[in-house]
């Protein structure tokens, strides 16, 4: 029941009872009295009727006052306090209830703050032994995360919609580079999100219907391959495989992807080459052949017919040798060798090698610190292989009882050494060596040293110093680039890698019926922007979006889209003072005709959140005529949710909310980190919403619309 | 007096071009067909200058090269390499191996004849270019 009109009530009755206690009073007094008296009462109360109005009205006063401090510090209080006491254990167990009010409650509060103690207690308690069996699992789950993560190739698990389930950082990377503005910070690779989004419909379609065939006919690995156009621009090599639901049919798929831009490319320019070379050495050729076939068939003709002859030979022959040398230098790339050469640092390999040549030929190898800088192009396998080979060689064939390994850099090269000190080994041994399949222990390779050192365009010799008595075998390798890591620290102290979310296989694709959906199944887009003022109407604009998605009530730290905006208008000291961004760094951004359309792609399928949306959806709204972008889909306001949970806490702005449902606020006033915020201060509330009824996203609407014509009128 | 000059090259018809082209620059022409062959003609005649193919049948010229500078009194002797290959990292293995110069085949007889000129004049640095 509304408190006024509680109050209103209380008050009437009070105040009606009293009056009329009075009054029996005043009519028992006057019920005995012989007439003259009573005449003269009556008189009396008619000429003091102005008096007992105003005690009257004292009297209301009175109550109301009363009434007032009654409700003030019992019944109001008591409402504020058991909302508190909702938020302990709802939303948030180190909440402590303050009551203002009586004494009585304040003693209340501080039992409920006490109770509230012991329950956080036995929560952590129990939170603890739920911690350790959740802990291995959790493990198990974290270890495939880190192998995938680990992988070369881009990895995707899709459920039968194509909808992620899994991806790991290679993948993510593969579709995220390239077709970005300069700032951004998107993804279209995230959880359930749809892989259409990032390959052509049709081929996946393709492909799934010639795994079906394929199962049909009984094969019981089938696997197909295709190369397709991302749509970020990048050719990837994409090889599919079905995995079958319980009753045989394809549940899912995984897709291991390889970005093959370059090693297209190179392919091409080989085609290239050698259609250059084709059709450009003919005619030269040509011209060379028929003249010096005359000069020799010929021997009679003149001078001047012989020196004739003579220049076309030598013009030409000089025209093919710079058509060879532009070709080759040219296409130098195209001819390198090594296109599966990972790129490693020497060090890194030289410890390998070394560990190799202990564990297997035992025999007792140094190793000089190489410097980190140096990178090399290596099939690193082969290349330890080919040490630990030579070093059983110098064993061997020389009785040599300890080698050393060391590299330098020099040029465009890594020279990467093997010394020994004594023995001296001629030119001539190690000519052999390099042609003899390479034997290391017992184990047999089909490969030569020489095999190896073609594949990395490398080259070997032997250098001796006469006057230290050492002597190396020095592999010339070419210098490789230093390997991204591609895995990036999460944002939060959270350690779950997000990677991954197999709950997903039992969604299905309900589209309709959204409003039916309970909030806590559905993906959302929290969102938050800067402006340059508060007045869109009045030419303010956005200077910076930040978003990031919660999917199956999680918020994903690493599915974040952050974009400065530039506003192509001044932006004022004083808005500048709150989120700090200053109008150099938005000159260069892209304006908010080329974001929305990438920020529509990132909520694609997603509700929209955001805290005082209202706010934020204007300024999305003023540029729809502009750039033609709608955003169609629903929007909750943390701030209306907050409301409905806690209709008598005061203060709902982003940082009282936050306070007060236990979410430390870190990078308030950028984008992304209000986003951030915002997300964990709405899983929050969902607990507490569903305490009042409101479960399904319908409700949620519907309780927000109230809520917002309440404040209203408020 | 003058300069010896042996050519280390197994295919016939350059070993005539250039034979021809050295006689007739002012130089003695020394021949030999692979590496074994070269080797001994140093040892006998001991020139001025070797050109040296680098692929070839018996003993490739990487070895005749480094052959050559492990022997003291033949440090004086001039390298040049001559290749049909011609990636980075052979040059570089020739340049280590103690060879002055490196030249890819084909090239300009002019710029052969410059580079021998320069390589055998008194006051010449080895290895320039």
């Amino acid at each position: 029941m509304n408190v006024r009109f509680k109050f209103s009530l209380w008050l009437a009755v009070l105040f009606a009872g009293v009056v009329a206690v009075v009054a029996a009073i005043a009519v028992l007094l006057a019920a005995g009295l012989p007439d003259a008296e009573y005449t003269f009462f009556l008189r009396t109360v008619q000429e003091r009727a102005p008096v007992l109005g105003f005690a009257a009205a004292l009297l209301l006063l009175a109550c109301a006052g009363l009434l007032g401090w009654l409700f003030r510090n019992y019944v109001t209080a008591v409402r504020a306090l058991a909302e508190q006491t909702r938020i302990v254990f709802a939303a948030n167990p180190e909440h402590r209830v303050h009551a203002h009010g009586g004494s009585e409650l304040v003693d209340l509060a501080a039992t409920i703050n006490r109770l509230a103690d012991a329950y956080h207690r036995v929560r952590d308690d129990l939170e603890t032994r739920a911690g350790v069996s959740n802990a291995r699992l959790e493990e198990e789950r974290n270890r495939l995360a880190a192998l995938m993560s680990e992988l070369s190739e881009g990895v995707l698990l899709c459920n039968a919609e194509g909808r992620i389930l899994l991806y790991n950082e290679k993948a993510k990377a593969l579709f995220g580079a390239g077709a970005q503005a300069p700032g951004a910070r998107q993804g279209l690779v995230g959880l359930g999100r749809s892989v259409f989004a990032l390959l052509d419909r049709d081929q996946v379609a393709h492909a799934l219907d010639k795994l079906q065939s394929s199962l049909d006919q009984g094969v019981e690995f089938p696997a197909t391959r295709f190369i397709t156009n991302a749509v970020t621009g990048t050719l990837v090599k994409v090889q599919m495989a079905p995995f079958l639901s319980a009753a045989g049919g394809i549940a899912g798929m995984v897709l291991t992807l390889e970005d093959v831009t370059e090693l297209m490319d190179r392919e091409a320019q080989r085609r290239s080459l050698l259609q250059a070379f084709a059709a450009g050495v003919r005619a030269p050729v040509a011209n060379l052949r028929a003249a010096a076939e005359n000069l020799v068939s010929f021997p009679e003709m003149n001078e001047a017919r012989r020196v004739q002859f003579s220049e076309i030979v030598a013009a030409e022959s000089r025209q093919v040798s710079a058509m060879i040398n532009d070709a080759l230098s040219e296409y130098a790339d195209a001819l390198k060798a090594g296109l599966a050469l990972e790129d490693m640092r020497a060090a890194d390999l030289l410890s390998v090698a070394r560990r190799r040549i202990e564990a297997v030929l035992g025999l007792p190898c140094g190793l000089e610190q190489a410097s980190e800088e140096i990178w090399i192009k290596v099939d690193s396998f082969a290349l330890v292989e080919a040490l630990a080979y030579l070093a059983g060689r110098l064993r061997e064939d020389y009785g040599l009882r300890s080698v050393g390994l060391r590299a330098t850099e020099s040029g465009r090269f890594a020279e990467l050494d093997l010394v020994w000190s004594g023995a001296i080994v001629g030119s001539d041994a190690l000519a052999l060596w390099e042609t003899e399949p390479m034997q290391i222990g017992a184990q047999q390779t089909p490969l030569t040293l020489k095999d190896v050192l073609e594949r990395h365009g490398g080259e070997i010799w032997v250098q001796s110093h006469k006057t230290s008595h050492t002597a190396w075998f020095r592999l010339l390798l070419p210098l490789g680039a230093p390997a991204v890591t591609t895995t990036r620290r999460s944002l939060g102290t959270d350690s779950r890698p997000e990677y991954y979310d197999f709950d997903l296989f039992r969604h299905a694709d309900t589209v309709q019926g959204l409003a039916e959906r309970k909030l806590a199944d559905l993906h959302y887009t929290v969102f938050d922007t800067e402006t340059t003022g508060l007045e869109p109407s009045a030419g303010d604009e956005i200077i910076s979006l930040g978003a990031v998605r919660i999917v199956n009530a999680r918020l994903l730290k690493r599915e974040v889209f952050e974009q400065l905006v530039n506003p192509q208008r001044p932006v004022s000291k004083a808005s500048a003072r709150i989120h700090g961004i200053e109008a150099q760094a938005l000159a260069g951004q892209p304006t908010i005709g080329e974001v929305l359309p990438q920020f529509q792609r990132f909520c694609e399928d997603t509700v929209l959140v955001a805290h005082n949306a209202a706010f934020d959806m204007r300024f999305l709204e003023l540029k729809e005529a502009a750039t033609g972008i709608r955003f169609t889909q629903p929007v909750l306001d943390t701030l209306l949710l907050s409301v409905i949970v806690h209709p008598s806490q005061e203060g709902h702005n982003l940082e009282a909310v936050a306070e007060r449902l236990g979410v430390s606020v870190i990078g308030r006033h950028t984008a992304l980190g209000d986003a951030l915020v915002t997300g964990e201060i709405f899983l929050k509330l969902l607990p507490l919403l569903a305490e009042q009824g409101v479960v399904t996203l319908g409700q949620a609407l519907e309780a927000s619309r109230e809520t917002y014509h309440a404040r209203l009128q408020y | 007096m003058t300069k010896k000059i042996l050519i280390v090259d197994d295919e016939p018809n350059i070993v005539t071009a250039l034979e021809f082209l050295l006689q007739r620059s002012g130089y003695e022409v020394l021949l030999a067909q692979d590496g074994e062959a070269a080797l001994k003609q140093v040892e006998q005649h001991v020139p001025d200058l070797v050109l040296l193919d680098v692929m070839m049948s018996v003993k490739s010229g990487y070895e005749v090269c480094q052959r050559m500078r492990e022997r003291a009194d033949w440090q004086h002797i001039k390298i040049i390499m001559l290749s049909a290959k011609g990636r980075e990292a052979e040059v570089n293995k020739g340049l280590s191996l103690g060879a002055d110069f490196y030249v890819t085949k084909p090239f300009s007889n002019k710029d052969l004849v410059a580079k021998i000129g320069e390589l055998l004049a008194p006051a010449a640095k080895p290895g320039g270019a």
